[in-house]
C-alpha cells in the first residue's frame, strides 16, 4: 500500500493547527515524510505534550526532601529511610476504557505497573480511583463489570496486590468514565534507573512483547472528545497480556541488578516514538535506529505503524556497548525477545530507517521538549456563583435513622467488597490494611516500617468550586493516611478535566491545580508523578472536575498502626474537629433530596496540619484504639462506619449537643478537619490533653456499646437503628448496580 | 528439612512460600526453576500460587508439563512431600497426582476473601498437629477454585479420608454460602493415597503472621516438621 501524499489536510486530521503545522515545516525546513507527521501528531497531541496543562503544572510544589525524583520521570519517586524508597504514579485510561471496559482498565494497570518497575522498582501495591456514571444508566453495569474484572485479572496475574481506591457514581460520567490506576514500588534508595538514552555507540534494545497494530493513534484518541462514531474507535484500544509483563517484569528487575544498562523506558503511549524521542531528549542525545529489526506480529507492517502502534508489554533499553549479551541472555531466560534495534549518537536528531532508506530524519530537541505550549483562555462559569449561593431545602425532620440507612446502602457510600474481592488484595504477604481502611498499609519486610496509601477527591466539591475541591482532596488524603498513624509525604494526581479549548474547563482546571498547589505546601506533600487527561466530554458534555489525588505516607513503626473499627464495649468515643453542619454538595443532600449545590465546606489548612499531626501523636503513644476519618455522610455515617469491622458489628450510643443546628445538618454535614476516635477511659485525660495542645477541639460524645447505633440530640433520640440492619443496607448497596 | 519452591513463568506466591518456610519456620529453603531436572535433594517440594504461563490455557495444564514436573512426579511416587496451593493444586491434578479438576468459581469471577477451613481428617502429615473439626481463618485468591471430580472417586476420597479441607461457616457447619467457589462437597484440599501429596485452593502461607490478618496456616507447616522430625 502507497504511503499517503503530506499535505496540510492531512496533517489537520491527524489532529494538527494550521499552527502547528506551520511549526513542523518551520523545524524540519520541508514537508515530513508520512512516519515524520504521525511521529509530530502523537508526541504534540495533548496526551503526550500536555501543552495546555504545562502552563499550570509550573505552579505544583515538586521540592522538598524527602523527593528523590520529581515530575518528568517515568514516576515519581520518595526517600522512606534506611535506603529505603517507594516510587508511585497514578495514571488515566478514561478513553479506552470506556471503549472497551475489560482490555481498557487492564491495560491501563499494565501501563502504571510499567511505569514503575521501569524506575528500577518492584511494584508492591496497586489503588485504583474510578468514576462512573449514574447506577442506573443502560451503560453503566456493563461498565462496572468490564472494569472491574480488567484490573483484576491485570493485577491478580502479576501478582501485585490491589489495596484500596475509590469508586464513585454521578451522571456528569454518563459518557465519559475515569479509569485512574496507581501503583506503588519498592526499591533503594540508590537503585533508581530513568530513561536516559546516553553514551555515544551504546546499543539500543527493544524488550518484551511483539509489535503489532493494536493501539495505533490511542493517544490522538485521548486527545478528542467522543461523539456518536466513538463506537468505531474500538481498534484503537490496546490488548493486554499480563503472563507476558510478568515476565518483562522478572527480566527486567534482574537486568538491574546487574551493572548493565544506562537507560530503560516504557513504551506506553505513542510506543516506540516517544519512548525513543523521551529517552533521547533527557540526555540530549540522538538516536538511530532500524525500524525492520523490530520484532513484529503481523506481516505486512509499515514504518508509520510500527512507530506509532501502542502493543503492550514493550521496553526500550540502553545497554553499556560490550554488555547487550547479558540482556539478551537473561531475557531469553524468561522467554522474550531482545532485539538490538540502533545506536546512541551525537547528532541531536532521531535517524530512523526502514530497509536501509532514512525514513525519519528529525531533531529531537523540538519534537520532544519544544512542543506547542498553550495558554488557553479561561473563564469562569456561567452559573459558578448562584450554584454556591442556593439556599438549602427544608431539611428532612422525621427519622434520622431511615436518612442514614438510605445513605449506607447508597452507590457512592455502600461496601465496595463486591469489586474488591475480585481483585487480589494479600499476594506478597504485605497487607497490613487492605480495602475499608482509611488508607491502605503495606508493610516492608525486614524493617518496623509500613507505606500507607490513599485516593481521595470530592467530583461534587470540585464542580461547585475546583479551588477548594482541590484543596479538599488533598487535605482528606494526608488526614486518610493520618488516621492510620503514617505520616504524609507526597502525592501523584490524575487531572481529569473536559474539553481544554472550553474556557470554563481551563478555568476549571487552573482553579484546582492552585487548591491542590496551596495544600500540598501547606501539608508538606508535594507533587512527585501524574498525569493529566482532558477531553473527558460527550458531545460537548463535559465530566465534573476530577483532580483525582494518590496520596503515600510512612509509618516508622508498623505496629502502632490504627484501624478505623470499634474495639470493645465501654471504649469512649471522641469527635476531634469543629462540627458547624455544613451540607453543601453533601452525600445527604445528593441521597436524600436529589440535590448538588451550596458551597463545599470550608477549610482551614492549618487546623487540617494541626489534627494531622495529632492523629500520628495518638497513634505512636497508643492513645487511641480507632481512628476514622469523618467525611462522605458526616458523622453519622462514620459512627456506623465505625462498627462494621470486617469480622463484627458493634454498636454505639452518643449523645450530640446541636449549638442550634438542625439535626440533619450535625449528623450528616461535611465538615473538613475531622476524625472519630475511640480510647480506653483509662486514656481519655491523655488524648484530649494531647488534642488541647495541638489546637483541636476534642469532645467525649459516647461509647461504644451493644448492637445498635443510637445517637440523641439535645437529649431527643434522633437515630436508633440495628447496627444488623446498617450492615444488609451497606453490604447490600452495589446490587442496585450490579445486580 | 529441605524445602524447594518450584518456579514457573507466571508463579507469583513463589516469595511468600520461600518466606513461609525460610522466614516464618526457619526451614532452609530454595528456589527451583522449571527447565531444571533436579530437585538438589529437598525433602518437601512447595508448588505455588500465581497464574503459570499465564493461566492461558487450562489452569495447570502447561506447567504440568515442565521439565522439572517429572522430577516432582517421581519424587512424590517415591512417598515425597509435595503441597500444591491455589495454582500449584491445578498443576498437581493436571499432572495427575491428585483427582479431579478446578472448575470455574461458582460466581464466574476471581474471588479474595478470608474463607473458614474445617479440618476434616489428622491422619496424615499434614494435618497431624491440628484437631479433627478445627477451624482455620485462611483467604482464597482464584478465579479457578471450584473443585470437582466423578461420583466413583468422589467415593474413593471420602473412603480413603483424603478430604483435608472443607469450606464451612466460621462456627464450622457446612452451608452453601460459606463454600463461594461452589466446590463439590465443599472440598478445599485433597490428599493423594499415601497422603504425601497434598492439593489447597486457600493459602495458607498468606494467614502465618498476625500482622497480615492470621496464623491459622502454620498449622501444615508444624504437621509437617512434627511428622518428619518426630
Amino acid at each position: 500500500m502507497p504511503e499517503p501524499q503530506v499535505t496540510a489536510e492531512l496533517a489537520y486530521k491527524h489532529g494538527l493547527s494550521p499552527e502547528e503545522w506551520e511549526r513542523v515545516l518551520s523545524i524540519l525546513g520541508r514537508t515530513p515524510t508520512y512516519p515524520e507527521l504521525g511521529i509530530f501528531s502523537v508526541m504534540w497531541s495533548e496526551h503526550c505534550s500536555y501543552k495546555s496543562s504545562r502552563v499550570h503544572l509550573k505552579r505544583f510544589p515538586t521540592e522538598g526532601p524527602q523527593v528523590l525524583q520529581g515530575p518528568g520521570e517515568n514516576a515519581g519517586v520518595v526517600d522512606i529511610g534506611d535506603g529505603w524508597a517507594v516510587c508511585f504514579k497514578m495514571e488515566s485510561h478514561n478513553h479506552p476504557s470506556y471503549i472497551e471496559p475489560y482490555q481498557g482498565a487492564a491495560t491501563g494497570v499494565g501501563g502504571i505497573l510499567r511505569d514503575v518497575f521501569t524506575m528500577g522498582a518492584r511494584p508492591i501495591a496497586n489503588l485504583n480511583a474510578l468514576f462512573f456514571g449514574r447506577p442506573d444508566h443502560p451503560k453503566t453495569a456493563h461498565l462496572v463489570k468490564g472494569v472491574v474484572a480488567g484490573i483484576g485479572d491485570y493485577g491478580n496475574c502479576i501478582g501485585v496486590p490491589t489495596v484500596g481506591g475509590q469508586v464513585v457514581f454521578h451522571p456528569s460520567y454518563d459518557g465519559n468514565i475515569l479509569v485512574n490506576a496507581f501503583t506503588l514500588g519498592l526499591l533503594r534508595a540508590d537503585g533508581i534507573f530513568r530513561g536516559y538514552a546516553s553514551g555515544v555507540g551504546n546499543p539500543v534494545l527493544y524488550v518484551g512483547s511483539k509489535t503489532g497494530r493494536d493501539g495505533i493513534h490511542g493517544a490522538t484518541m485521548a486527545s478528542a472528545e467522543f461523539s456518536e462514531a466513538t463506537e468505531e474507535k474500538r481498534p484503537t484500544v490496546q490488548v493486554g497480556d499480563p503472563f507476558t509483563e510478568k515476565l518483562l517484569l522478572e527480566a527486567c528487575l534482574e537486568l538491574m541488578a546487574e551493572d548493565v544498562i544506562v537507560g530503560i523506558q516504557d513504551m506506553g503511549a505513542a510506543g516506540l516514538t516517544s519512548s525513543s524521542f523521551e529517552m533521547a531528549g533527557r540526555s540530549g542525545s540522538g538516536i538511530r535506529f532500524e525500524l525492520d529489526k523490530v520484532p513484529m506480529r503481523e506481516k505486512g507492517m509499515t514504518p508509520y505503524e510500527l512507530l506509532l502502534s501502542e502493543s503492550q508489554e514493550r521496553m526500550l533499553i540502553v545497554a553499556q556497548r560490550g554488555k547487550e549479551s547479558r540482556v539478551r541472555d537473561i531475557f531469553s531466560k524468561w522467554g522474550l525477545d531482545a532485539a538490538e534495534i540502533g545506536v546512541v549518537t551525537d547528532t541531536g536528531r532521531a535517524e530512523i530507517f526502514w530497509h536501509g532508506e532514512r525514513v525519519v530524519d528529525m531533531p529531537v530537541g523540538p519534537v520532544s521538549d519544544q512542543a506547542p505550549l498553550y495558554k488557553r483562555p479561561m473563564e469562569e462559569p456561567a452559573g459558578f456563583r448562584s450554584r454556591k449561593s442556593v439556599p438549602l431545602p427544608a431539611l428532612q425532620k422525621a427519622d434520622q435513622g431511615r436518612a442514614l440507612l438510605t445513605l449506607m446502602g447508597s452507590p457512592n457510600l455502600c461496601s465496595k467488597r463486591w469489586v474488591y474481592t475480585q481483585y487480589d488484595q494479600s499476594v506478597r504477604t504485605n497487607t497490613v490494611l487492605g480495602p475499608g481502611a482509611d488508607a491502605a498499609l503495606i508493610r516492608i519486610k525486614g524493617t518496623t516500617k509500613a507505606v500507607a496509601m490513599t485516593t481521595d477527591v470530592n467530583p461534587r466539591f470540585c464542580k461547585l468550586d475546583p479551588y477548594e475541591g482541590g484543596r479538599l482532596a488533598v487535605a482528606e488524603a494526608a488526614r486518610n493516611i493520618a488516621c492510620v498513624g503514617a505520616k504524609p509525604l507526597a502525592i501523584t494526581d490524575c487531572l481529569n478535566f473536559g474539553n481544554p479549548e472550553r474556557p470554563e474547563v481551563m478555568w476549571e482546571f487552573s482553579r484546582a491545580v492552585d487548591g491542590i498547589s496551596e495544600a500540598c505546601l501547606a501539608l508538606n506533600t508535594p507533587v512527585v508523578s501524574g498525569n493529566v487527561s482532558f477531553y473527558n466530554e460527550t458531545n460537548g458534555e463535559g465530566i465534573h472536575p476530577t483532580p483525582t489525588i494518590g496520596m503515600v505516607g510512612l509509618l516508622a513503626d508498623v505496629s502502632r498502626r490504627m484501624d478505623p473499627w470499634f474495639k470493645d464495649e465501654g471504649d469512649l468515643v471522641i469527635v476531634l474537629g469543629e462540627t458547624r453542619g455544613h451540607l453543601g454538595g453533601s452525600e445527604y443532600l445528593w441521597a436524600i433530596h436529589g440535590m448538588e449545590a451550596g458551597a463545599p465546606p470550608t477549610l482551614d489548612l492549618q487546623r487540617e496540619a494541626a489534627l494531622i499531626g495529632l492523629l500520628q501523636e495518638l497513634a505512636a503513644k497508643g492513645l487511641a484504639k480507632s481512628v476514622h476519618d469523618c467525611s462522605e455522610g458526616g458523622l453519622a455515617v462514620c459512627a456506623a462506619e465505625c462498627g462494621l469491622a470486617p469480622r463484627r458489628t458493634l454498636g454505639a450510643r452518643l449523645e450530640l449537643e446541636s449549638a442550634g443546628l438542625d439535626p440533619a445538618a450535625l449528623l450528616f454535614g461535611e465538615d473538613a478537619s475531622r476524625a472519630l476516635v475511640t480510647c480506653d477511659s483509662m486514656h481519655e485525660e491523655g488524648l484530649l490533653a494531647a488534642a488541647r495542645r495541638a489546637g483541636i477541639q476534642a469532645k467525649a460524645v459516647g461509647t461504644v456499646v451493644g448492637d445498635r447505633l443510637r445517637i440523641s440530640v439535645d437529649g431527643q433520640p434522633s437515630v436508633d437503628v440495628p447496627m444488623a440492619e446498617t450492615r444488609n443496607a451497606w453490604e447490600n448497596g452495589l446490587r442496585s448496580v450490579v445486580g | 528439612m529441605k524445602v524447594g519452591v518450584v518456579v514457573f513463568p507466571g508463579s507469583n506466591c513463589d516469595h511468600d512460600a520461600l518466606e513461609w518456610s525460610s522466614r516464618l519456620l526457619g526451614l532452609p529453603t530454595e528456589e527451583i526453576w522449571y527447565q531444571d531436572r533436579d530437585l538438589r535433594g529437598v525433602d518437601l517440594v512447595i508448588l505455588p500460587g500465581g497464574f503459570s504461563y499465564g493461566d492461558y490455557l487450562r489452569c495447570g495444564a502447561m506447567a504440568a508439563r515442565a521439565p522439572i514436573m517429572d522430577e516432582v512426579v517421581a519424587h512424590a511416587r517415591r512417598g515425597g512431600l509435595v503441597i500444591g496451593i491455589c495454582n500449584g493444586f491445578q498443576v498437581l491434578c493436571e499432572v495427575g497426582l491428585l483427582p479431579g479438576a478446578l472448575l470455574r468459581n461458582r460466581s464466574l469471577t476471581f474471588l479474595c476473601q478470608d474463607v473458614y477451613l474445617r479440618v476434616e481428617t489428622t491422619s496424615s502429615p499434614w494435618t497431624s498437629a491440628m484437631r479433627v473439626g478445627e477451624v482455620l481463618r485462611v483467604p482464597i485468591a482464584h478465579g479457578d477454585g471450584n473443585y470437582y471430580c466423578d461420583p466413583e472417586t468422589l467415593g474413593r476420597l471420602l473412603g480413603e479420608d483424603r478430604v483435608a479441607f472443607r469450606y464451612v461457616s466460621p462456627g464450622g457447619t457446612l452451608d452453601p454460602e460459606w463454600n463461594v467457589n461452589g466446590s463439590l462437597e465443599a472440598i478445599a484440599g485433597i490428599f493423594s493415597e499415601k497422603k504425601n501429596v497434598l492439593g489447597m485452593m486457600p493459602h495458607p502461607e498468606r494467614a502465618s503472621e498476625d500482622m497480615v490478618g492470621s496464623t491459622d496456616g502454620l498449622g501444615i507447616f508444624k504437621s509437617v516438621m512434627g511428622a518428619l522430625c518426630g
